[in-house]
């Protein structure tokens, strides 16, 4: 179903100004309305890049990117900020705010310089609230609150952009079990619920094998292997992470045990 | 709003104050029609509101665009840039009133541009804290060189351009007031114009764009902006610190983050203060003045010291 289509990325390669080799080489990959498609790999292996190419924060050098059917370069940021909220994986605030402030920041893209904000951002900022359990702490400051709320926020304000594609990038980093669970669970059931597609950037493999149905694996800018959980084999999670593994399955799904020693591989 | 308003009151009250006093005592009903208040007092007070509120807001402005709380028109050495275009201008007897300021732009966008170079030395991403380095830097190197060029000026010149170097507010006149009226208004709607993705830069560069603002051109016009409005401020009352510094920290504290409110605020707040100095400087070593940038930096760099201690402790 072409047209559910929102996020197309084909053949993508890109360079780093001074860099000898390409951070990614022949990257494709396509994310649709109710999907959760996870990318997986290492530190380095061009995850972040890929979103920045995708959001058109980056030019590729060869490859073409589109959102919605239309090439990310020649949107505003503005409008793609409508279509596409992102959880960046780096964010320092420079003064302190409270958590419906910050959350409100994702009407930007709704508003013009003479337009207020009205009835109806208030309501989407509510609504992303309630959606991501914050309701109780939207008077809160932000500097305040544990690692797993203060990343709920940063999905509420995403979620108030009212974009038709999430985009997390490794949203658990540094987050316990219990809220890694609760992030993942989330960004299902935003999918699930709302129709909206998830791009998941992780390293956690285990995770995404469960809430994910789709994967992309990348080592060095390259595709390893791409489609559903069933894509983590032993062979290819060893070459993707460099370490020896088992794979067994839970609820249908692979899960992969990672083994003590290092095996002597040629 | 209510302390908008309060803000709106003090600012009056300042200036109420500053035409009321001075060294000379004019008496009551006199008052009116004295021409020590109508041709001094009360365009040095109107002048030194619409300084203190183009360094106020430049002030705010700088400091959410590079991410710096520490940031200020004086700091980043865009007064001192603008310093030296508008010596230059003055010593080649070049100046006059209307284009000294476009000078001291000249000069101000030259040491942004500088300073920017130094700030990005670490890489591709600017990095604030090399940005107020390289403002202090290429500050001090602009004074270095606009006092090289007073102290090779010929007679006439020097005396103008020591004038106008230690002179702070005391060249106020009504045509000075009509010059800084003329240039302020477009640099002030260009910012107010980018209140809202100022907002969204307070997270960081990559987090605005996500959000929708288009960073590099917000920058630009930014960085334009408040070299216009401290272009402005410098060519008619010299280099004068700290105002752009402390200013936009006390309305944040009253009144919040957003740029929409804090912006204006800025205004008011910059130009109260600033009224209140000058009237100091004034009426503190009568019947001799001190330059106001004296009185700001008495009390911007105890402020200063404590911005840093706080910054680099969180």
């Amino acid at each position: 179903m072409d047209h559910e289509l929102i996020l197309e990325l084909r053949g993508i390669a890109c360079r780093y100004p001074g860099a000898v080799e390409d951070a990614l080489a022949g990257v494709t990959l396509a994310v649709g309305r109710g999907v959760v498609q996870a990318v997986i790999g290492p530190n380095g292996s061009g995850k972040t890049t890929l979103v920045r190419v995708a959001l058109g924060v980056r030019a590729p050098r060869e490859g073409t990117a589109a959102v919605l059917g239309k090439p990310v370069a020649s949107w505003s940021r503005r409008a793609l900020a409508r279509t596409v909220g992102v959880v960046a994986q780096r964010e320092e605030a420079l003064f302190p705010q409270r958590v419906r402030n910050t959350v409100a920041l994702g009407r930007y893209p709704h508003l013009s310089p003479w337009r207020a904000p009205g009835s109806e951002d208030e309501a989407a900022v509510t609504r992303a609230l309630e959606r991501c359990d914050l309701t109780a702490l939207a008077d809160r400051w932000v500097a305040t609150l544990s690692g797993g709320e203060y990343q709920r926020v940063r999905i509420a304000r995403a979620l108030a952009q009212e974009p038709r594609l999430l985009v997390l990038d490794e949203p658990t980093t540094s987050l316990d079990l219990r809220h890694e669970m609760e992030l993942f669970g989330l960004a299902r059931a935003l999918a699930d619920d709302g129709g909206l597609g998830v791009l998941l950037i992780t390293h956690h493999v285990n995770l995404a094998a469960r809430f994910a149905d789709r994967i992309l694996l990348l080592a060095q800018g390259r595709a390893v292997a791409e489609g559903g959980p069933e894509v983590l084999t032993r062979p290819v999670v060893e070459q993707v992470f460099g370490w020896p593994v088992q794979v067994e399955r839970f609820e249908e799904r692979p899960q992969v045990i990672p083994l003590r020693q290092r095996k002597d591989t040629p | 709003m209510k302390r908008g308003l309060g803000l709106v009151v003090v600012a009056l009250a300042a200036l109420a104050l500053a035409v009321a006093v001075g060294p000379t005592r004019v008496p009551w009903p006199e008052f009116a029609h004295s021409p020590i208040v109508r041709e001094l007092r009360l365009p040095r007070a109107l002048l030194g509101f619409l300084v203190g509120g183009a360094l106020g807001v430049a002030g705010a402005a700088l400091q959410a665009i590079v991410r710096n709380p520490l940031a200020d028109p004086f700091l980043l050495g865009l007064s001192g840039g603008a310093g030296l275009g508008a010596v230059l201008a003055i010593a080649f007897a070049a100046g006059g009133p209307w284009a000294t300021p476009l000078a001291a732009f000249a000069g101000a966008l030259a040491a942004m541009a500088l300073v920017y170079r130094i700030g990005l030395a670490g890489g591709g991403e600017l990095e604030p804290r090399m940005l107020i380095l390289g403002g202090v830097a290429v500050g001090a190197f602009a004074g270095a060189v606009t006092t090289a060029v007073v102290s090779l000026a010929d007679a006439v010149a020097l005396r103008n351009a020591l004038l106008w170097l230690w002179g702070g507010l005391s060249g106020a006149s009504w045509d000075t007031l009509a010059v800084v009226c003329a240039y302020l208004p477009i640099p002030l709607a260009l910012l107010f114009a980018a209140a809202r993705p100022l907002d969204l830069l307070a997270l960081g560069e990559e987090p605005a764009r996500y959000l929708g603002a288009d960073v590099a051109s917000l920058r630009r016009r930014v960085y334009v902006a408040a070299s216009l409005l401290t272009a402005v401020a410098v060519a008619v009352s010299g280099v004068i610190g700290f105002v752009g510094l402390i200013v936009p920290h006390g309305m944040r504290a009253l009144l919040g983050d957003r740029h929409r409110v804090l912006l204006p605020a800025a205004f008011l707040g910059g130009g109260t203060l600033l009224v209140l100095a000058d009237a100091a400087a004034r009426v503190v070593v009568a019947p001799r003045e001190l330059p106001v940038g004296i009185v700001t930096a008495l009390v911007g760099v105890p402020v200063f010291a404590l911005l840093v201690r706080r910054w680099t402790t969180s």
